[in-house]
């Protein structure tokens, strides 16, 4: 055990990404080391490649070149399909806005990510059973006790990224990441949501990588790194805009 | 599982679009079987309808027009063949049985035919059926007349019913109205035009034409039953024939002893061969038909195909969310193929049933209106090879969209720009 807390959750170097088109945004990092049980903030404006970095992460897109390492596996070594399993099974994933598929109900959104990712599961199913845990969750995240049979339209913005993060919490991956969560929700909200959700992060014991361009965020986490301090970015403009 | 069932909800979300969809395809299969069944019906009708005969001999003419005007009562002979020939011709040793048509009267839209009672024992339908009498007994005395099916159900005859017999086809006209017949017996339905006939022995249309000189009656003359009774009065011509051999091997050698027939010009007619031939002129017509079908078929895939394209761009975030969380691209895909599979099976379920709810409630129309008795089957293999191919047409249809949204999935990342 003492051996797996030494693995890094995270370890970029010389990562480099271009999104596909002539004058597309291109992003490199040096290097990025971000260790188990980190929570971790990194800060960007708008803009900055802070979605695609966690693409990237998250093994939704592939880096031209540099090596990734999540939880000492190289995703360069992975095909496509065990990239969307790796990442199925070892991360949680809340969006800014806009989380929840809108036609299912909210217990088979948080239910949803264990179809594809078996250990999830198992471990769901042990503590407690998969709907008990999907619900016991969504009641530790202050969502009322019936709202796993609504459909997720019916639900307002905040309790959407509650049902989010219950979500991305479900069978305990070992990383979260969150993509300007809070950024949909007034201060009041926020300060709300940011409480439950690293509660349960230090429930599960997961690393929590989230990003944002609001500072006064800072104090919640353990690390806060400036991207720019990290990333080196380019985008030809197409012309004088 | 949850995956199943949330597509399902994306779907039910977006039921009218869903609905006028399955509707399209629907009706497509409803044209394509329907045209299918329209044709292999009517083949299988009039195959029916000469099932036993080995030839069809009349005065000399086109084989199919002889066979249509003799088995399938549609228009008219244009000549006779002498009662002498007709004789001459089925004393032959080949002849196992002959039945002599003599066409030419109506009544009221029907036809009535002279013949003999050889009839209702040789003539066969539908795989070697021979008829059957519903009520009653075959013609006997002279005034007697036998009735198909369609003729008493259409008309209310029963047994015992007397009716009167129009000259030519018309339904109105100069009448053998002095002279009425008795129904002496009604055959049981056959699905052939046999049920829409009336039958009458030759000497009968002999005696109601006594008192007539081409085509009109002769003034003053009026000749009583009983005296047309007893008088003898043997036929002079007939219309046609229907002959059965003692053996098929025999039927080349007849027919060719037919249409060398010396005395005469006659000739004497395959009724398969004759239908074969019918067959191919129709087949363009039935070509173009199923063509038409199958475009329209297409229509619909295409339509298909645009409705779940069309959804694209609103479910772009719905893909980026599965995507996010492990789905595969190909697993994206493959929820877009088989939606519109599930599309295409309720089209196919639904166009199937609607058919045949139109086949069961058409069946009397177009056989009172065609004398076609389409029967009412299970989908036949042709059938099934056809909603096979709409099945496939339809998976394929999926694959369009399909293949955008997995190009999307790559293109977008887990981030769907808005
Ligand atoms: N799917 C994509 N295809 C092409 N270019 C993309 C794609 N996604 C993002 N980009 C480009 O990459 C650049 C960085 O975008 P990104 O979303 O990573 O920034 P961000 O820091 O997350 O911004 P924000 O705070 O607005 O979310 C932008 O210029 C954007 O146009
Ligand atoms: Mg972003």
């Amino acid at each position: 055990m003492e051996a797996q807390a030494l693995i890094d959750a995270v370890s970029l170097r010389g990562v480099e990404y271009k999104w596909n088109g002539r004058d597309a945004f291109a992003l490199s990092v040096g290097a990025l080391q971000i260790p188990r049980n980190e929570r971790l903030l990194l800060l960007g404006p708008s803009g900055s490649g802070k979605s695609t970095l966690l693409s990237l992460l998250t093994g939704v897109v592939v880096a031209q070149a540099g090596s990734l390492e999540i939880l000492g596996q190289r995703l360069d070594a992975l095909g496509s399909s065990g990239r969307d399993r790796f990442r199925a099974e070892h991360f949680g994933i809340i969006f800014q806005m806009f989380n929840l598929l809108p036609y299912g109900t909210v217990i088979d959104n948080v239910l949803l990510p264990l179809s594809f990712a078996p250990a999830r599961r198992t471990r769901a199913t042990a503590a407690g059973g998969a709907e008990g845990e999907a619900r016991r969750l969504l009641s530790a995240l202050g969502l009322p006790a019936d709202i796993g049979r609504r459909r997720a339209t019916t639900l307002s913005v905040g309790q959407q990224q509650r049902v989010a993060t219950a979500r991305a919490l479900i069978g305990s991956p070992e990383i979260i990441v969150a993509d300007e969560p809070t950024s949909a929700l007034d201060d009041d909200r926020q300060q709300d949501f940011l409480d439950l959700l690293l509660g349960q992060i230090d429930a599960t014991k997961a690393t929590l990588i989230m990003v944002s361009h609001d500072r006064r965020l800072a104090r919640h986490f353990t690390k806060v790194v400036e991207l720019t301090d990290i990333l080196a970015t380019s985008q030809r403009e197409a012309a004088a805009t | 599982m949850i995956v199943a069932r949330l597509a399902l909800q994306s779907l039910l979300n977006r039921w009218i679009t869903v609905l006028l969809t399955v509707l399209a395809i629907s009706v497509s299969v409803m044209l394509l079987l329907g045209v299918e069944k329209v044709r292999s019906g009517a083949r299988d009708s009039f195959a029916g309808t000469v099932s036993g005969a080995d030839l069809v001999i009349g005065a000399r003419s086109g084989a199919m027009q002889l066979l249509l005007y003799s088995v399938f009562r549609i228009g008219n002979a244009t000549n006779n063949v002498t009662w002498r020939s007709y004789q001459d011709i089925v004393s032959r040793a080949e002849v196992a049985w002959a039945i002599p048509l003599s066409l030419g009267d109506s009544h009221r839209g029907f036809r009535v035919i002279g013949t003999t009672p050889d009839y209702f024992e040789h003539l066969q339908y539908r795989g070697g059926q021979t008829l059957k009498f519903a009520a009653g007994t075959p013609f006997d005395d002279l005034f007697d007349v036998v009735v198909g099916s369609d003729v008493a159900s259409r008309l209310g005859y029963s047994i015992g019913d007397t009716i009167t017999v129009a000259h030519g086809a018309g339904s109105v006209g100069p009448g053998h109205d002095d002279l009425p017949f008795r129904v002496s017996g009604i055959l049981a339905r056959t699905g052939t035009p046999v049920d829409k006939s009336l039958h009458v022995s030759l000497k009968a249309i002999e005696a109601i034409h006594v008192d007539w000189r081409s085509g009109s009656r002769i003034p003053g003359q009026v000749t009583p039953a009983d005296r047309l009774r007893q008088m003898s009065l043997p036929p002079k011509a007939i219309t046609a024939a229907i002959v059965g051999l003692k053996s098929r091997l025999q039927v080349m050698g007849f027919q060719r002893a037919v249409n060398e027939y010396r005395a005469e010009p006659l000739s004497a007619v395959l009724p398969g061969v004759a239908l074969q031939e019918m067959w191919g002129l129709v087949a363009t017509a039935e070509t173009a038909l199923l063509g038409v079908s199958a475009m329209v078929v297409v229509t619909s895939m295409l339509g298909l195909s645009a409705m779940i394209l069309s959804t694209l761009n609103e479910r772009r975030r719905e893909i980026a969310i599965l995507r996010s969380l492990g789905a595969r691209p190909g697993t994206v895909g493959s929820l877009l193929v088989g939606e519109a599979t599930l599309l295409t099976v309720a089209g196919i379920a639904i166009g199937t049933a609607a058919l045949y709810a139109v086949l069961v409630v058409a069946r009397p129309l177009i056989d009172r209106q065609f004398g076609i008795d389409i029967g009412i089957q299970p989908p036949s293999s042709t059938d099934a090879r056809l909603l096979l191919a709409i099945l496939i047409g339809g998976i394929t249809a999926g694959f369009l969209p399909a293949y955008r949204a997995y190009r999307m999935s790559l293109a977008d990342g887990m981030m769907v720009r808005t």
